[in-house]
């Protein structure tokens, strides 16, 4: 079961290169686990502080975009592996989440978003009658 | 502290598993970008790794960035050693999901280490670093005989 669904087109894991050579938006690595209430989604940008920070949902996708703020270096570059672009990365949500609830945070690059289960698929004891 | 000797910028990493669970990512990439076949093929049996490192030259000093997010400060260990700086330190699963179940792990967990023979000789005890937004900056000022100096010349 996957409620929460990577979306595959190109376009969307941002791979698409810019003319200086850079890559316009980078494809952050994800996690996602599941807790009894909600699912949790954790992507790594380094950089990106809150300001630097869209998050959208638009109907049953979420998209996450991450500006980076940090500044560029002076001087010669003898060594480079950071790939310094924006990141953005976009999710099918399941119907089952509630949407209206998402709440998200960024902790030292990395971004934490919560997405609640609905009440409706939520487990719960039902009462035996006596 | 003695100088470090002079050496090329040359990096090394030790992460054995690495790049089996990142070969799927890898794979998408290649099929993405046919054209940089060759560039994702090489950096992809050459190296690089986590975190990835970044090495800048001014003129009085080096600056070496490190993005390495998701760690307390106190996690991450940087050494400098006869010329090589060393950053190393172990990034675990959280304990709040440590048990909670997980669909996508594409996140590196575990230990690493990445170290980086300077170039130049540098002050190791005026280096500074600092952990912003997952991003690691040490700054290592350049010893004085490594920084370029002007030389008159003398007419007879």
């Amino acid at each position: 079961m996957n409620h929460v669904q990577t979306q595959q087109q190109r376009s969307v894991t941002g791979t698409a290169q810019h003319e200086n050579g850079q890559f316009q938006h980078g494809s952050p690595p994800v996690d996602i686990h599941e807790t009894k209430d909600a699912y949790v989604l954790r992507a790594e940008m380094p950089g990106v502080r809150k300001d630097g920070l869209e998050i959208t949902v638009e109907g049953s996708t979420l998209a996450i975009l991450g500006r980076r703020a940090d500044e560029r270096l002076e001087g010669t570059v003898l060594h480079r592996e950071s790939k310094g672009a924006d990141y953005r990365r976009v999710f099918e949500l399941d119907p089952t989440i509630d949407t209206t609830n998402i709440r998200a945070r960024v902790e030292q690059g990395v971004v934490t978003v919560e997405l609640p289960k609905a009440e409706l698929v939520k487990p719960r004891r039902i009462k035996i009658a006596d | 502290m003695t100088p470090a000797r002079f050496k090329n910028a040359n990096l090394e990493t030790w992460e054995p598993f690495r790049h089996l669970s990142s070969l799927r990512e890898e794979i998408d990439r290649l099929f993405d970008q046919p054209l940089s076949l060759f560039s994702a093929a090489q950096q992809f049996w050459l190296g690089g790794g986590w975190p990835t490192v970044d090495l800048y030259e001014d003129r009085d000093k080096l600056v070496v960035k490190v993005e390495v997010p998701g760690m307390k400060k106190e996690e991450i260990d940087i050494s400098l050693h006869d010329g090589v700086l060393a950053i190393t330190g172990e990034r675990k699963v959280e304990e709040k999901y440590d048990k909670a179940e997980t669909h996508r792990s594409e996140r590196f967990v575990g230990r690493f280490h990445r170290a980086l023979s300077l170039p130049v000789a540098v002050q190791a005890d005026k280096t500074n670093a600092t952990y912003q937004d997952g991003v690691l900056t040490i700054t290592l000022p350049k010893a004085e005989e490594a920084e370029p100096k002007q030389i008159q010349v003398q007419a007879e």
